[in-house]
């Protein structure tokens, strides 16, 4: 009889326990909603924003927001804003799903497989150029695009058929599926597919490797162009820095994208507002490497092609 | 075994039965106890599950043939619907990084035991045990990282290739693994029963003879055990692997050459790819012959375990 007692009121307990945990959660999603909603009413009178907002996605971009996010946070303690990284393709996904506000990507929406891009409304944040960059003692500079192609497809395979030092061609790519060797691939070796090499997914190990490795070859954004590890290649006599990139005479680079589902609505309207406001767009942006992308003076779509803007 | 069991019903015997107002604490014991076991089962179960249901996915949704998932060498996943999946060259580098590691680990750890157990009881494992214990608590992330600035810089400079290679992760996880190997054998071994010692000297054997011919024989599926956990560790091992294999695509030609292992792919691609893409799944599908692996790992393990002697 006891034992039945014990049983049952055990069974109790734990039920009990899971309303509470079900209605404490409900509560924190009323109030969560109200918060929006005073948001909204209050975007006119431009008083402060508050809320949550949880973003994630491409973990290039993500010191970048989570830094825009922590000033926003500075000036509306109100707000709360969660940044995370997961890789764009994560981000992409988790945007569609509606798990997060606003997904990061370094690549179109239209580019990745299963995301239905026409619900996703894109912000290009900013603008990222990437260059090759070569170990310093290969004694090359720059290259024209067509040899570039034909080092990444193992057609070349020693410097010195390029007028360099006497070394071996390695290759250091990134996996297949991110974001910069999309880039790479599409605008800096016109769609061809690189042939096999060391793969690294960060961008810090990639310098590492090239900067030790003689006769190494990779890519990388230009804000890894720190000190003289590595050095990067101008590209058919064109430098590879920001002015040559805003003017469009510079190919490889890409969008840093926030995509919201829909259009963006509160506190993810104003968040990025802010993100496109001069003061990140020619503070933070400009400090954390990447290119203001109101600077540009060429605009791209997601087939890649390059209009005037 | 009849040692133990007799052991327990003395236990049982010398038990106090307790009564009335004891058996509230008694039942309560019992309830969080089946519970928390409960909560194992599930969590083994609906992972399992969880598992075959996404890996599977790749095979029933997109298509793949099973059979060239497994042996195809082509790995070109496209997000245009033409994708390749081929991941014999990473269920390949998985295997040959675990049994190559296990093949040196082994015969250290093994060799530890015995010095700790038979050679130098009380001053080697004084110290032999807390340089295990350590080995055991560094992070994976801090040998692949020593792995990629000491190791291939090593490899680079003294033998052909670039430094990435399979033997720069064979030695890497054979240090990860050695604690594993190690502290198991040396509690198989310490658990040998000392008439086995006695009877061996007895007959006038040497110490060698001793540990060769009688305690040797008599722990070896202990130390299969230990081995097979040790391999276990070393096949689910992803970061350190991922920092100094390379993460090529291809067979490998040779040990310095660099190659890839499914941890250090799925890790790699896993952020990048969208939800249900062909190459999401089929990342989801390596995953699933992960745990196939490990839980053909275990099966060994319980299969050695019924057959112990001592």
């Amino acid at each position: 009889m006891k034992k039945k007692l014990w049983l049952i009121a055990f069974a109790f307990l734990l039920i009990g326990l899971l309303v509470a945990c079900g209605s404490d959660s409900e509560a924190d999603d009323d109030a969560g909603d109200e918060n929006n909603e005073n948001n909204e009413s209050n975007e006119e009178t431009d008083s402060e924003a508050s809320g949550t907002l949880t973003i994630s996605g491409s973990s290039a971009m993500q010191p970048l927001v989570a830094a825009a996010a922590e000033q926003f946070m500075a000036d509306n303690p109100e707000a709360d804003i969660q940044v995370n990284a997961g890789g764009s393709g994560t981000g992409l996904s988790e945007v569609s799903e509606d798990s997060v506000d606003i997904g990061n990507s370094d690549v179109f929406a239209e580019e990745k497989d299963g995301i239905p891009a026409d619900e996703l409304t894109d912000h290009k944040v900013a603008v990222v150029g990437m260059a090759p960059v070569v170990h310093p003692d290969t004694g090359i500079t720059d290259i024209s695009k067509e040899d570039l192609i034909k080092v990444f497809t193992g057609e070349i395979t020693n410097w010195s058929e390029l007028g360099g030092n006497d070394q071996e061609i390695v290759l250091v790519n990134r996996p297949e599926s991110s974001g910069t060797r999309a880039t790479f691939e599409k605008f800096g070796i016109d769609g061809n597919t690189p042939a096999e090499g060391v793969t690294e997914d960060s961008s810090n190990t990639v310098k590492q490797i090239v900067s030790e490795t003689e006769g190494a070859i990779g890519y990388l954004a230009f804000s890894y162009f720190t000190g003289d590890d590595v050095t990067p290649l101008s590209l058919d006599g064109v430098e590879a820095n920001d002015e040559n990139v805003q003017s469009g005479d510079y190919p490889i680079w890409a969008y840093q994208h926030s995509y919201t589902k829909g259009e963006p609505t509160g506190l993810a309207k104003e968040f990025l507002e802010y993100l496109m406001s001069d003061e990140i767009q020619e503070g933070l942006v400009p400090e954390q490497g990447y290119i203001a992308s109101t600077k540009m003076e060429v605009e791209r779509d997601a087939e890649g092609n390059q209009t005037e803007k | 075994m009849k040692t133990i069991s007799a052991a327990e019903n003395t236990a049982k015997q010398r038990l106090i039965k307790t009564s009335g107002k004891n058996d509230r604490g008694e039942l309560r014991g019992k309830i969080i106890i089946s519970i928390a076991a409960f909560i194992i089962i599930l969590a083994t179960i609906s992972i399992t599950v969880f598992l075959a249901v996404k890996g599977l996915q790749a095979f029933v949704a997109d298509g793949v043939n099973p059979i060239t998932f497994l042996t195809s060498t082509n790995w070109n996943p496209t997000d245009d619907g033409s994708s390749q999946l081929g991941a014999f060259p990473f269920i390949f580098g998985s295997l040959a990084v675990t049994l190559l590691s296990a093949l040196i680990a082994a015969p250290i750890g093994i060799g530890g035991a015995i010095f700790m157990t038979e050679i130098a009881p009380s001053w080697g494992r004084k110290v032999l045990q807390p340089v295990i214990e350590l080995l055991v608590g560094i992070p994976s992330v801090v040998y692949g990282f020593i792995g990629l600035s000491v190791l291939v810089p090593f490899i680079r400079d003294h033998f052909p290739g670039i430094g990435y290679s399979l033997i720069a992760g064979v030695i890497v996880l054979s240090v990860m693994i050695l604690p594993t190997i190690t502290s198991i054998s040396t509690d198989a071994m310490a658990s040998l029963p000392d008439h086995l010692r006695d009877g061996s000297y007895a007959l006038g054997a040497t110490r060698w003879q001793t540990i060769r011919k009688v305690l040797m024989p008599a722990v070896m599926p202990s130390l299969w055990t230990a081995i097979i956990l040790g391999m276990a560790r070393a096949f689910g091992e992803a970061l350190a692997v991922q920092m100094v294999i390379g993460n090529v695509r291809d067979l490998p030609s040779s040990i310095f050459d660099t190659t890839a292992t499914l941890t250090s792919i799925i890790t790699l691609n896993m952020g990048h790819t969208t939800y249900g893409s062909p190459e999401n799944n089929a990342l989801w599908s390596m995953g699933l012959i992960l745990l196939l692996i490990s839980f053909i790992f275990i099966m060994i393990v319980r299969f050695l375990s019924a057959r112990r002697r001592v």
